[in-house]
């Protein structure tokens, strides 16, 4: 139990203290503790920066597409797999999709690169057949659905698991009973299997709202530099460049804070919600 | 092959719904498929194949393993892959390691501290530190330049925790009860009850840190000197972000189309990982579930 506790104690809660940076300005010379305090001076200059907040917008756009193209994929991909009756089909398509979760985003990228790029399978067809190429990867205009469909790509197939688990809990008598009723698969989709998933899908919608300001850091950081920052900066890369890149660490500790802070009060009220709604929600 | 009969209360599915459905399966198949038949292909093509189509092979008329052959020359790429073999062989032990006890502890009723350490556990997950505050952390821990850097600060995941602590939660009590009887103190039981029984927790939750240690590549941006760099920033550098590669690079003079070195790369970041895949895909299901029904 001791290392494993120690390694929070150390890396979480050591780090955690470490945001009094946030309220610092930063001089390396001095460290982290002999550095002079500035109060609230680095969020008054984070509420004063428009880059920041272009950063805001973009991740937040990119959380809203994704809530409505990416979110219902897999719990469609997980309907139609559960309508399957022939299993060696089943696990092969499903095995197939959970593939690309395990793929590391630098290859994701460098994929939709080869296929979409300026030189990629798309464009040397399109020429090939005399017509115009699109630059899909280095379009900034293109880049918020490019993002969206690369989690679809990536992540689609793993989502079903958990759907799929919510599905197979469901008692096939009462499918059975409905059918004799005189339900039609309509009907039986309607009053037998939403009921049974709606715990697990408000559940994900909680845990994707505390989530919403964490938009794939490595996709952003792996694609910025193709479509320019005006596209692709959200707050974790804003983060990034202005701390690690830029060297204004209490800046970048305070856009950080003000991110985890508005993150964790998001996961609180879902769940208030979910509460009030008559669901489990994430925690009591 | 198995067809599982339909249950007598179903009725027929429609051919237009069936058609239907194959046809998106089909296209989910195909489109996972697809990139990656490619990326081998042209990993495999010829450099004059290469040429003439303008980048990329669906299929080598030629096979050739030319690519391979400049990167494992030793260079930039052979050093990467040793190093990304290192950190994630010993990355995963340790991390199963730190798991696995502490998953233990706070899986027993009544171990002392238990209650505090499983909330300070979990708060974490929910306000994670920031990544400001981490770099500075192990800046001031003197961890730059060092592989330790890519391994503690990720030391134990607080999902695959919760999966661990959820599945030995669920061995039944007579067990350990049994095994107290004879005598067995709690190194005993973990090691001889409880680890043998939980080889599809073990099996998923090692295979989430061997894939997360071996595609982590924006630590090693940040903690490490780039001659010490594991493959998959190489990969982002070379092949993400385009930077031109050199004799340096695959140790000695290239006659391949850089394509074919890119795309080699790439499968020999990607090949690992589809090894070990199959082997251990019946098991998510499973080892992900009891984490989720626990959370």
């Amino acid at each position: 139990m001791l290392p494993g506790v120690a390694y929070f104690l150390l890396f979480h809660y050591g780090a955690l203290v470490g945001n009094v940076i946030a309220f610092k300005e930063y001089v390396p010379f001095d460290g982290l503790w002999g550095s002079p305090w500035v109060g609230f001076g680095n969020f008054r200059r984070m509420a004063e920066d428009g880059a920041f907040w272009d950063a805001v917008l973009n991740t937040l756009w990119i959380a809203v597409l994704q809530l409505v193209f990416y979110f219902p994929v897999p719990l469609g991909l997980a309907l139609l797999l559960h309508t399957l009756t022939w299993s060696t089909v089943r696990r092969f398509v499903q095995s197939v999709a959970y593939l690309p979760h395990f793929i590391s985003w630098v290859i994701v990228v460098a994929l939709f690169q080869q296929v979409l790029g300026d030189t990629g399978l798309l464009n040397s067809g399109l020429s090939g057949a005399g017509l115009h190429t699109v630059d899909i990867i280095g379009d900034p205009d293109a880049f918020k659905p490019l993002v969206v469909a690369q989690v679809i790509w990536k992540d689609a197939g793993w989502g079903t698991i958990i759907f799929l688990a919510a599905l197979a809990q469901v008692d096939e008598q009462q499918y059975e009973a409905a059918a004799i009723d005189g339900a039609g698969p309509w009907r039986r989709f309607w009053h037998v299997t939403l009921p049974a998933i709606r715990p697990v899908v408000v559940l994900l919608l909680i845990m994707r709202l505390g989530d919403i300001l964490s938009v794939g850091f490595e996709q952003m950081l792996l694609q910025r530099d193709a479509v320019g920052p005006q596209a692709a900066e959200v707050i974790d890369t804003f983060v990034y460049h202005q701390g690690i890149v830029g060297g204004d660490y209490g800046f970048a500790a305070a856009a950080g804070l003000f991110k985890g802070l508005v993150g964790a009060l998001l996961v609180y009220a879902a769940n208030k919600v979910a509460h009030r709604l008559g669901e489990q929600g994430v925690y009591r | 092959m198995s067809v599982s009969a339909r249950p007598g209360w179903m009725e027929k599915p429609r051919p237009l719904t069936q058609a239907a459905k194959v046809l998106a399966l089909a296209t989910v198949v195909l489109l996972v498929c697809v990139p990656f038949l490619v990326i081998v292909s042209t990993s495999l093509a010829s450099t004059q194949e290469v040429v003439d189509n303008g980048g990329w092979v669906l299929w080598p008329s030629e096979p050739t393993l030319d690519a391979y052959r400049d990167i494992f020359d030793g260079g930039i790429v052979t050093h990467a892959l040793g190093v990304s073999v290192g950190v994630t062989v010993a990355g995963t032990l340790l991390s199963l390691a730190c798991t696995v006890t502490l998953a233990y502890a706070l899986s027993r009723p009544g171990v002392f501290g238990g209650r505090p350490v499983l909330l300070l556990v979990l708060f974490t997950f929910l306000f994670p530190p920031g990544m400001i505050p981490s770099f500075l952390l192990v800046k001031e821990l003197g961890l730059l330049d060092s592989y330790a850097s890519l391994v503690l600060p990720v030391l134990v995941n607080v999902f695959n925790l919760v999966v661990l602590r959820g599945f030995f939660q669920s061995i039944p009590e007579e067990l350990y009860e049994a095994a107290r009887l004879d005598g067995a103190g709690d190194w005993r039981v973990l090691v001889s009850v409880v680890l043998p029984l939980s080889k599809a927790a073990l099996a998923v939750v090692g295979l989430f840190y061997a894939v997360a240690y071996w595609n982590s590549w924006f630590y090693a941006s940040l903690y490490l000197e780039s001659d010490h760099w594991p493959l998959q920033q190489v990969l982002r550098t070379y092949v993400v972000a385009g930077a031109g590669l050199t004799d340096a690079t695959t140790g000695e003079a290239t006659v391949t189309a850089p394509q074919t070195v890119q795309m080699a790369v790439l499968v020999i970041a990607t090949v690992p990982i589809l090894l070990v895949y199959p082997f251990l895909q019946k098991y998510f299901t499973k080892g992900v579930l009891t984490g989720a029904i626990k959370s």
